[in-house]
């Protein structure tokens, strides 16, 4: 069975003002056939311009992608038949309504919003009453429902979705990705991008992107499991005279604030709570607190980024 | 305190955007404003920058009322959102002066704080490149060091950090904790838990009224959760308006 997306040595550049950036620097991977595949990557990652080549909108300066077995060069229109995509910027029509949209779209794919109704049911209930409201004049999180809607109504078989979740607040986002596992139980290949990190763990593989670069492919348990050193959680009533004197202490090899705590690797193997427990006794940390974590996708992602 | 609100309150009609909430910022204190879409979160925002007047209630904003006083308000804050920040067709230096400018500070001043700013920033040799041209992590560092050019009491952050590297984050707040302890007040909005992490204490608003104020831990401890998001998504879902 044909690999829903393979992407082999893939190269983009952008020429500017001054020289030459490039975009891709050669990745490579490939997404299995039900699986919600995650680009995890900052702004300016090359999440944007991966999407925009691998949905034929874009053409790469060397190598290939195959989207459904199709490339995306020579066989541009088949692909735009059998994937939906969803753009980071809202593409929706501002002054058509929320029915005028749906419909709209239905009709360029030549597609029957009756036919297709089961896929979106679930979402578009959600946005119906609001159906003669001006898609301009909808929230954040119901255009980003209107937008799925959209890009779900000719029953695509890849789902392509950048930056779904930025700018949305926690309780759609949460309700998004809920609605991202049920489309993926109907068999949907889902291939999202996002700049925050604690949306990986909700992907089942990921790749990890910085500067044009893949970092690491894993499942996060995977990618988490590789960091392979002791993570200690510190934190005390002053936090930033604590954050300083860590990164300046020779037997720690890095601290990052990470919310209510530091995280904190040690260069030795065998260093652990007793030596942190020492410097902040030795410096006089009140309210001194010192625990074990299992790494975060975001503690990989800097320790990968160092190397 | 720099910040006291006693049944602050704004009404649209018979819509009430923001229903009498109270709670005070103490000096230096990183104080996380959070809440739903649609919650007053922009609004309350708004009234505390004295941008909007109450319908009824009190609040006085480093020392200033926010009916009488809006303008000296004005001048004793800063403000930087991830949306807007600054000129990107201005330079580095460009966009100092200009701020600083607006923040009247005296052309003596201003060419001191520009080197001083610029050394901090490790950005002597950009002075001269438009801010269009700098990477997003550089530019949201200078943006908060501008919006506290002017030495505000305190300074509003709109969602500042989305979208950059980690590395580029924790820096972030590293220069936020540096602010914080120097003794300048931070109030940042954010739909990220993560962030609201780092703050101090966390407030978070449902249909117009603040739910819940504390510290993240003393949150977590009450709501039995593992995360400050599991803590917003229980109090999140009460809500009864909808973001439509």
């Amino acid at each position: 069975m044909v690999k829903p997306v393979i992407v082999e040595e893939l190269v983009k550049k952008y020429r500017m003002k001054r020289g030459e950036v490039k975009a891709l620097n050669g990745i490579s991977f490939s997404v299995e056939k039900g699986e919600v595949f995650g680009i995890i990557g900052p702004d300016g990652a090359g999440k944007t311009s991966l999407f925009r080549i691998l949905n034929t909108l874009l053409l790469a300066d060397q190598g290939r992608a195959t989207v459904n077995g199709y490339d995306t060069v020579g066989e541009y229109k088949k692909i735009r038949q059998c994937i939906g995509y969803m753009p980071g910027r809202f593409s929706l029509y501002q002054d058509l309504s929320v029915r005028e949209n749906l419909e709209f779209f239905a009709a360029i794919f030549n597609a029957d919003i009756q036919e297709n109704y089961l896929l979106i049911k679930d979402i578009y209930t959600q946005i119906e009453p609001f159906r003669d409201r001006r898609a301009g004049q909808l929230s954040g999180g119901m255009k980003q429902k209107l937008a799925l809607c959209c890009a779900l109504i000719h029953q695509p078989e890849i789902l392509f979705l950048d930056e779904p979740t930025t700018g949305v607040d926690a309780v759609s986002r949460k309700e998004f990705w809920e609605m991202l596992h049920r489309l993926k139980e109907r068999g949907i290949t889902i291939l999202v991008s996002t700049s925050y990190m604690d949306e990986a763990g909700l992907c089942d593989r990921v790749a990890l992107l910085q500067k044009g670069n893949i970092l690491s492919i894993d499942t996060p348990e995977g990618i988490r499991g590789r960091f392979g050193k002791a993570v200690w959680a510190v934190r005390a009533s002053e936090m930033f005279r604590l954050l300083n004197e860590l990164k300046g202490d020779p037997s720690v090899e890095s601290c990052y604030p990470f919310g209510q705590y530091h995280h904190v690797v040690l260069k030795a193997p065998l260093a652990g709570e007793t030596d942190l427990r020492g410097i902040m006794d030795r410096e006089r940390y009140a309210e001194a607190e010192v625990r074990p974590i299992s790494p975060t996708i975001e503690d990989c992602f800097m320790a990968l980024m160092k190397e | 305190m720099v910040i006291t609100a006693r049944d602050l309150t704004k009404r649209f009609g018979a819509f009430v955007a923001v229903d009498a909430i109270s709670f005070e910022v103490r000096k230096g204190e990183i104080f996380g404003f959070l809440g739903a879409n649609g919650a007053g979160k922009t609004t309350a925002m708004r009234m505390l920058c004295g941008l909007s007047l109450p319908s009824s209630g009190q609040a006085t904003v480093a020392g200033y009322d926010v009916y009488r006083q809006t303008e000296q308000i004005k001048r004793s804050i800063g403000y930087m959102s991830q949306k807007f920040s600054l000129y990107e067709d201005l330079t580095v230096r460009e966009n100092i002066r200009f701020y600083a400018g607006i923040y009247q500070l005296s052309d003596a001043r201003i060419r001191e704080k520009t080197a001083k700013l610029l050394q901090q920033l490790h950005m002597e040799e950009q002075e001269k490149s438009l801010v269009r041209s700098l990477p997003l992590g550089w530019k949201q560092k200078l943006a908060f060091a501008i919006a506290i050019v002017h030495d505000p009491a305190i300074v509003f952050l709109d969602e500042p950090t989305g979208g950059v590297d980690p590395m580029m984050r924790k820096e972030f707040w590293s220069t936020i904790y540096e602010a914080s302890d120097r003794g300048i007040t931070i109030f940042v909005t954010t739909h990220y838990m993560d962030e609201a992490e780092y703050c101090h204490r966390v407030s978070i608003m449902v249909d117009g009224r603040i739910e819940a104020l504390d510290s993240p831990g003393r949150l977590m401890k009450r709501y039995a959760a593992g995360s400050m998001d599991d803590v917003f998504l229980q109090l999140a879902r009460k809500a009864s308006r909808t973001g439509a």
